[in-house]
């Protein structure tokens, strides 16, 4: 292949870096600055990925990708939508007590596939309004920036998404109400609860961040002491934009980690699992993982060589206990670049040097796998791209080259804040 | 599969050996002593526990039925769906036999009635060790009728009177019934008449996630039926950990279990001979066609019908109300198994009955709350546990760790194929004390006993690394655990 392989690994880093972001060049809509989830045509917006768009615009001034003013005016334009936008009861409203729905109509903005207003996706969303409403420090558009970004993270009523319970709902439709799919142990929704307790406004209940991590399992686990989340993405989305290094809550004091030390931990564990490779995937190894949300090959059930396989399509999969049907995220192990280098560089080569059909115009696919046989004979691969992965893949490079992201809500009083109500203390949270 | 053309008489004998065990046509109830030490009310596991127990301390006892000797145990849930399932878990083995280089037929042949006649067969046969006749032979006198208490030492049985010093209740609990609309008119079965069925469903709508609703819609798709299990909660087996019920689904999902999570049944009705579970999905209705309907949604105990105010007798939604050494209001009766206990399983029964006749008449002080109680949910892989849940160590603020390998590590779990499923050990964080097991593999109800002993006589992880296993076990997952721990904590304790 040598197209990437020629790099060094900062060269390839950057490249890489640069890829990703290209994707919400491409699909951003620069009338509202929605961006859409996935490349393929028809696709909605999904309000997560405007939320790494946001988080990302920073990240693409600073590397010279777009001029300041550029990223300011993209960065207006999408707060100024969300803030004109409908909030109400209505079925086809944009959201509702502050929060939005997970998809939305390109175009106009409003709710479709009648899916759920979302609380994990607005909170990334809100994370991305935060980390501008943190870098954009100048006048005239940049004080209008902070001040919208300030007036829409105050207007979500997170009191309401308690729905009367200790910890929050997972979602809402004006057709049912809410939606509780059962939170139980450590997962992506640490960054939910800090921006819930740090609000101003309509603040979670302090002890709503005890009630969920009531559920914590701290566990000895192929050798690793992990604070154990099948999924990896699980254990990048809230340190996207949260610096973990050295502080603790109080399950962390207890077991003697911090969640930053615990992404690491789940690498090693990953690779371990691919290593052992119990249901003998084709190509795992400790340089071939990744096990996490994204596309799948589709639900089906198939002998391949003699065994009884069955695939899913898009999915949650996860490491050791599954679901894990061989598919992996191309991109995932260069997400943890932040916290474990080499592993991450080394997968990263090793799948580009041997599979370098999953890296097309510098970005990953969201999902590969070689035990199925793809029409080429390749591997089943995921066509295009989705938003979540690249916007993802920007931030953790940058947070592993510069700490941009994280330097940004480290000073954000919110975050600060709901950091301190959930317990955590220690580290650069010290006075 | 084999046919046969005998199991009607099969049938026929094993319905009446079991009819001779449990409840003998031709019973004439004794003749009452003037006062009982004890009198026993309900012969389940519980009641025939109790009865037996007492008898062994020299005490007289009277034992009160009004149906059949074995309770829900023997006659409608643990050994029925035991049975089926074992049939159940061979079809599925015969399936995947390529797996183990063993051909299979063609095609599978289930012979329903010849499953049936074992079952009998197999209840008549336990049922010899619990019958009539071998109870009488210990001293036990038995009452066969409706039974209900005339004040606070007394119990009436028609116009038979049975004084007492101590009286224990054991009447047990039954199926939840219906609370939705419809169900009553189209017509469903339970635990309790589920085994009764004439021919194997083409189409069962199992309504309840819990341990039998699982157990049996695992069960009926293995053997053939065309099976979907509807639940309200996001998971099945709401007292287990996440990933042991993930686990779960994951399993039945492959075995063709048609799977509705968060879903609420809100009614039932008929058209055109099938019958249909109507059920809303947050904003999506379903509705699932069924031959037949399995309620397992939970189970009521039975305390109606005792008079049990006139005994000074207090319950509520959750049966007789029992202080910690199972007394109830009236200081001379006590209960034990379903009708009280909140862990409604044959061997809390078994168990809570002798606690109750042990505080009674040997002056003991035994706390039902202390008891160590192992279950196990049998589905495949069977789903064990004992002792805390790491929510219950949180809750009472005891730092926890976890000890965990994967079945897939295990080598005779590797040999055998059987390497879905884990060993969870809790243990007190930095020490070796072990506070609670999970264990998902195959035979889990049988590694999770020696978990139960080691905790029971407070060996810890630690020492519990110097015990040799055979090799290869299964149970060598458990050894590895504890070599985990040892590996994480040299030279301490």
């Amino acid at each position: 292949m040598g197209e990437h392989t020629d790099h060094d690994d900062d060269a390839l880093i950057d490249r890489l870096q640069r890829g990703a972001f290209s994707y919400i060049e491409k699909y951003v809509n620069h009338e509202n600055g929605l961006v859409a989830d996935t490349s393929r045509d028809g696709s909605p917006c999904s309000i997560a990925v405007v939320g790494f768009a946001l988080s990302c615009y920073p990240i693409a001034v600073e590397n010279g990708w777009m001029t300041r003013e550029a990223g300011a005016a993209l960065t207006l334009t999408t707060l100024r939508f969300f803030e004109a936008s409908p909030q109400s009861e209505q079925p086809d409203a944009t959201g509702f007590k502050g929060f939005y729905y997970h998809f939305l109509d390109m175009k106009t903005g409003r709710r479709v596939w009648q899916c759920e207003l979302s609380l994990i996706d607005t909170t990334l969303l809100l994370a991305g309004m935060l980390t501008a409403f943190s870098y954009f420090d100048g006048d005239g558009a940049e004080a209008n920036i902070r001040e919208l970004a300030d007036a829409l993270y105050r207007r979500v009523d997170w009191q309401w998404a308690q729905d009367g319970f200790e910890t929050v709902a997972q979602g809402w439709k004006p057709e049912c109400g809410f939606l509780h799919y059962g939170w139980e142990g450590y997962n992506e929704a640490t960054i939910l609860y800090i921006l819930g307790l740090g609000s101003p406004t309509h603040p979670l209940a302090a002890k709503s961040f005890g009630g969920w991590t009531m559920t914590y399992q701290w566990e000895n686990l192929l050798g690793s002491d992990v604070l154990y989340s099948g999924p990896l993405f699980t254990h990048l989305f809230s340190h996207a934009w949260i610096d973990f290094r050295g502080i603790r809550d109080d399950f962390m004091r207890r077991s003697g980690g911090d969640y930053f030390e615990n992404t690491k931990a789940t690498v090693a564990l990953h690779r371990e699992y691919a290593a052992r490779n119990p249901n003998n995937y084709e190509g795992y190894g400790r340089d071939f993982w990744g096990i996490t949300a994204g596309d799948g090959p589709g639900y089906r059930d198939m002998r391949v060589d003699g065994r009884d396989r069955r695939f899913f399509g898009y999915m949650s999969r996860g490491a050791p206990y599954g679901p894990d049907d061989g598919t992996i995220a191309p991109w995932a192990m260069l997400a943890t670049l932040p916290f474990t280098r080499d592993a991450a560089l080394s997968g990263t080569r090793h799948l580009l040097a041997s599979y370098p059909q999953v890296c097309k115009e510098d970005r990953f696919a969201s999902g590969f796998n070689l035990t199925l046989p793809g029409d080429d004979g390749e591997g089943w691969l995921s066509d295009g791209w989705y938003g979540l992965d690249q916007g993802l893949l920007v931030m953790m490079i940058e947070n592993a080259k510069s700490g941009l992201n994280w330097k940004l809500l480290r000073g954000c009083p919110y975050v600060i804040s709901g950091l301190k109500r959930a317990g955590f203390d220690g580290g650069w949270l010290s006075p | 599969m084999r046919s046969t053309n005998i199991a009607p008489q099969l049938d026929r004998d094993g319905r009446a050996a079991l009819a001779r065990r449990v409840r003998p046509e031709d019973w004439s109830n004794p003749r009452p002593r003037e006062i009982y030490d004890l009198v026993v009310v309900g012969a389940g596991p519980a009641g025939m526990e109790a009865a037996q127990y007492a008898r062994g301390l020299g005490l007289s006892v009277a034992l009160v039925e009004r149906n059949q000797l074995g309770g829900n145990s023997l006659n409608a849930g643990s050994i029925p769906s035991k049975t089926l399932i074992h049939s159940a878990r061979l079809c599925a083995q015969i399936r995947d036999a390529a797996e183990f280089a063993v051909s299979s037929p063609a095609e599978l042949k289930l012979d329903f009635t010849a499953l049936k006649s074992r079952m009998m067969r197999v209840r008549a046969r336990i049922a010899e060790y619990h019958a009539v006749d071998r109870l009488q032979h210990d001293g036990v006198e038995i009452f066969f009728g409706d039974a209900k208490f005339s004040g606070p030492i007394t119990l009436s049985l028609g116009t038979t009177s049975l004084q007492f010093k101590k009286a224990i209740i054991a009447t047990g609990a039954r199926a939840h019934p219906p609370n939705f609309p419809g169900l009553d008119e189209v017509g469903y079965r339970t635990s309790t008449n589920i085994f009764d069925i004439p021919e194997l469903p083409q189409r069962l709508a199992v309504i309840g996630g819990g341990p039998l609703g699982c157990e049996l819609a695992q069960a009926f798709c293995r053997l053939g039926s065309r099976v979907t299990i509807i639940q309200n909660d996001p998971k099945f087996l709401p007292r287990e950990e996440r990933d042991a019920a993930e686990l779960l689904s994951e399993s039945m999902a492959r075995d063709g279990v048609d799977i509705m999570l968060n879903t609420t049944v809100v009614g039932a009705h008929a058209e055109s001979g099938t019958k249909f579970v109507d059920g809303q999905n947050y904003d999506k209705k379903v509705s699932v066609p069924a031959d037949e309907i399995l309620l397992s949604i939970g189970r009521l105990p039975n305390v109606e019908n005792l008079d049990l105010k006139s005994a000074g007798v207090v319950c509520d939604d959750g049966g007789v109300k029992v202080d910690e050494f199972l007394r109830t209001a009236n200081q001379d009766i006590y209960a034990a198994g379903d009708v009280c206990m909140s862990h409604k399983f044959t061997n809390v029964a078994w168990v809570s009955a002798r606690m109750a006749v042990s505080n009674a008449f040997e002056n003991k002080r035994t706390r039902h709350s202390e008891m160590m109680i192992p279950w196990c949910t049998y589905c495949e892989p069977e789903i064990a546990h004992v002792g805390m849940q790491v929510w219950d160590a949180h809750e009472k603020s005891i730092p926890v760790k976890t000890y965990t390998v994967m079945m897939q590590d295990v080598d005779r779990a590797i040999a055998d194929g059987e390497d879905d499923g884990f060993v969870k050990i809790h243990v007190r964080d930095g020490t070796d004390k072990i506070l609670g097991a999970t264990i998902v593999a195959t035979r889990a109800s049988e590694l999770i006993n020696e978990m139960s002993v080691v905790m029971s006589t407070g060996i810890g992880l630690r020492d519990l690394a110097r015990v040799i296993h055979t090799y290869p076990a299964q149970s060598e997952a458990i050894r590895l655990a504890a070599l985990a721990y040892e590996k994480d904590n040299p030279g301490r304790d």
